[in-house]
């Protein structure tokens, strides 16, 4: 079948991989390295078994996995319909618990299982226009185009290589020991929380690339487009749910905005938390820069198990994370349907362990503590023999004052001139 | 709004509404002799009517997978229920004709095109016709024999044995109440009647209004006799797949807005090799006479199939081609 080619060719897959390496350039950054024990071909082989998985999804995919993604987007339609009809009465507060539950639900499903996996291609072999990666909308902030652009094209290639993979933190929040610390990183988990409460608007921004407009490297004329493109999806979903709904509830329009509020709100914080659980959790590894240099396509997998976790849980609990409780396999794969990731989990499993390789899972909570644990200890630097964490804590501190004061004399010092020549 | 419009919504309870993407319901799917399925549907509100011997385009979802396919619509315009009704032979190994035969549940939804093509009669009908049709190519013409009375016309069809032919009793009813003259050639015996011998089994051919359905061959032999005739304005041909002429170099093709490059051969439509691919292709008749595919070319070359013309476009410069009937030639990108 062509479907190798084709897969191949996507942008979250491989790109023209040799078959064998010289030598071994998948590098992780820890100590003990967790593939020391791994020859180049036991590598190579774990990619051929991956592969042979992933065709024997292809070779099944068909009604069962469209009626699975029709039956999802029908719940998720009705949810979300009928939580805005009680909301509509949202005054007397059971209407308002209820229609703000089922609002929070349909926004996550909207956002995980649907936007997220769609987004990817998971549904494009079905041939529905109306269920395709290229004409799929969410509500998020976000442009889809954006998303696919830094999510599928960036992090899903470089995933958890230091200095490439621009998800490991964002580029705000240090989360890893490998990534130099400086000063603002103590702000970190406070970043975190309001990253967490406002993540859709996090994400946008994240994926505008606002980093690459300052320092240059992206068209200023095509960031401008993605802006306005991005400004006026905020505006209709602020507009939907803080204006035509309140309106439409007439005497409940407090309560409704207050709803549609929490359930974003809601909606936010769950999708921060599973997604945090995918790279951070403690065990997951990183990556030298130099790892991607003539990456085969075993080390290309190996990367993706080691460098991702996945969240122990119930069939409502993977549903509701849109399956990315199965982040491994999601990494693995990530254009198959999201319904087959808790099918192969178990093989997966049974395949890194059989090669020594640890598979990082865990239930939910113990999880988002695990990520939260990293986020406030990598706020701080690295103990380093003498350099202890206060010592140079303090330095930085003095550092950033001593500019400061700089600054101030400079400034100070440029205005004395002008003033003299006020005076004079 | 966004994400969801109100379609979105509304099409879970009133798929059928005006105003939504056209579809329809399967009402029934009956076996045919002769190896075929005939189905009727409930076309959505928005379906605008067709005249005998047009086709429409219906898009069944077979394992999962959306595949379009044109059919001849077969039933009574008069009938005032408003229903639809094609018969599908069912080819070995044909995904979607297998599907109709086997899969296809009374009850289900398949999407819809509004119907096409010029094989119809003119407003009135001509005092003596000709029908010329072999295999399932008959299916346009019982659509126009169940929709017009025709004063004098004889239909010419060719099948493989009796017991595969279609409409057996239905034309032979007709030739019984004298409205028809039937020809039936059985080829398994009889072979294949060549175009130009079509004298010898209707004399006065020349002064009828010639309709022809069937095989490309049939299709290509009866243009050429009856032009050499000098009688080319009174043919009409109905085409279900194009004339291939020639191939293209193939080669790669990057469909750039799905971030997609794939292999392709030169003697593929670019329209195939796409919807292999996942890619959302727009397509129409796949015969190269409806435009819907058009799609912009923005670099490299392609090769229309049918005539082998060499199609170059600049990404300055970009061109629309039709896919259905283009092939790579070379490494090109198309903007989809």
């Amino acid at each position: 079948m062509s479907q190798r080619s084709t897969t191949t060719a996507r942008p979250v897959a491989l790109p023209n991989i040799p078959a064998l390496p010289e030598e071994r350039h998948l590098a992780s950054t820890s100590r003990p390295d967790p593939i020391a024990h791994l020859s180049t071909e036991d590598i190579e082989q774990i990619g051929r078994e991956l592969d042979a998985m992933r065709d024997e999804v292809l070779s099944t995919r068909g009604a069962r996995d469209a009626a699975y993604v029709r039956r999802i987007i029908r719940t998720q339609r009705i949810l979300e319909m009928s939580s805005r009809t009680v909301l509509l009465a949202s005054r007397y507060w059971p209407a308002w618990v209820v229609g703000t539950a089922g609002l929070s639900a349909s926004k996550i499903l909207e956002n995980m299982e649907l936007g997220h996996n769609t987004l990817h291609g998971q549904w494009d072999w079905m041939r529905d226009p109306k269920i395709h990666s290229t004409t799929w909308q969410w509500d998020m902030a976000s442009p889809p185009a954006q998303w696919q652009r830094s999510h599928n094209a960036g992090h899903h290639k470089y995933t958890n290589i230091i200095g490439l993979d621009e998800d490991l933190g964002y580029g705000l929040i240090r989360v890893d020991p490998n990534q130099p610390w400086k000063l603002s990183h103590v702000f970190g988990p406070v970043l975190n929380m309001f990253n967490a409460a406002l993540f859709q608007y996090g994400i946008a921004a994240y994926d505008l690339d606002i980093e690459g407009y300052q320092n240059g490297k992206r068209d200023k004329k095509a960031f401008r487009a993605d802006l306005s493109a991005l400004l006026t999806r905020v505006r209709k979903n602020a507009t939907r749910d803080y204006v035509l709904y309140p309106l439409l509830s007439g005497p409940s329009a407090l309560p409704t905005l207050a709803a549609n509020a929490t359930a974003n709100l809601v909606r936010n914080l769950w999708a921060h938390s599973v997604i945090f659980c995918g790279h951070f959790p403690s065990g997951i590894q990183t990556f030298e820069a130099d790892s991607i240099d003539d990456e085969t396509r075993g080390e290309w997998y190996v990367r993706q198990m080691l460098g991702s976790g996945n969240i122990s849980g119930s069939p409502l609990l993977h549903l509701m994370t849109g399956n990315l409780s199965f982040q491994i396999e999601h990494h693995l794969f990530p254009d198959l349907p999201s319904n087959r990731y808790s099918e192969l989990a178990p093989r997966v499993q049974e395949l890194m362990e059989r090669y020594g390789l640890t598979y990082v899972t865990g239930p939910l909570p113990k999880q988002v503590a695990s990520a939260w644990a990293k986020i406030f200890r990598y706020s701080l630097p690295n103990a380093d023999g003498e350099e202890t964490r206060v010592k140079q804590l303090r330095d930085a501190l003095a550092d950033q004052l001593r500019g400061i004061g700089d600054k101030v004399r400079e400034r100070a010092g440029a205005r004395t001139p002008s003033l003299g020549a006020l005076t004079a | 709004m966004t994400p969801l419009v109100p379609a979105d919504y509304l099409d879970i309870f009133d798929p059928l509404r005006a105003g939504a993407d056209l579809r329809a319901r399967v009402l029934s799917v009956t076996p045919e002799t002769g190896g075929a399925t005939t189905i009727t549907l409930r076309p959505g509100r928005s379906w605008r009517g067709h005249r005998p011997g047009q086709y429409i385009r219906i898009g069944v979802d077979v394992d999962g997978v959306r595949r379009w396919r044109a059919y001849s619509l077969t039933q009574r315009t008069a009938s005032a229920d408003g229903t639809l009704s094609i018969t599908v032979r069912t080819l070995p190994g044909g995904l979607v004709s297998n599907h109709v035969r086997e899969g296809l549940a009374v009850g289900s939804m398949v999407m819809l095109d509004q119907a096409a093509g010029d094989f119809v009669q003119p407003a009135t009908v001509p005092d003596k016709v000709l029908f010329v049709t072999a295999g399932s190519g008959i299916t346009p013409v019982i659509g126009m024999l169940r929709n017009h009375d025709f004063p004098d016309a004889v239909l010419v069809h060719s099948a493989p044995t009796a017991a595969d032919m279609l409409f057996h009793d239905e034309l032979a009813a007709l030739q019984a109440e004298g409205r028809l003259h039937l020809v039936t050639r059985f080829t398994s015996e009889e072979g294949i009647l060549p175009a130009e011998r079509i004298g010898d089994v209707v004399p006065d051919w020349q002064q009828r209004e010639a309709w022809v359905c069937g095989p490309v061959g049939l299709l290509d032999d009866a243009e050429a006799h009856w032009e050499s005739a000098g009688l080319a304005e009174l043919l009409h041909t109905e085409r279900f797949r194009p004339v291939v002429a020639a191939t293209g170099e193939g080669g790669l093709v990057t469909f750039t807005r799905t971030d997609l490059v794939i292999d392709t051969a030169g003697d593929r439509p670019l329209l195939d090799s796409g919807e292999d691919a996942g890619v959302l292709m727009p397509s129409g008749c796949r015969m190269g006479i409806c435009f819907n595919c058009v799609s912009p070319l923005t670099s490299g070359s392609v090769r229309d199939l049918r005539t082998g013309e060499l199609t170059t476009a600049e990404p300055e410069d970009p061109v629309m081609v039709q896919t259905c009937v283009s092939a790579a030639a070379g490494p090109c990108s198309i903007d989809l």
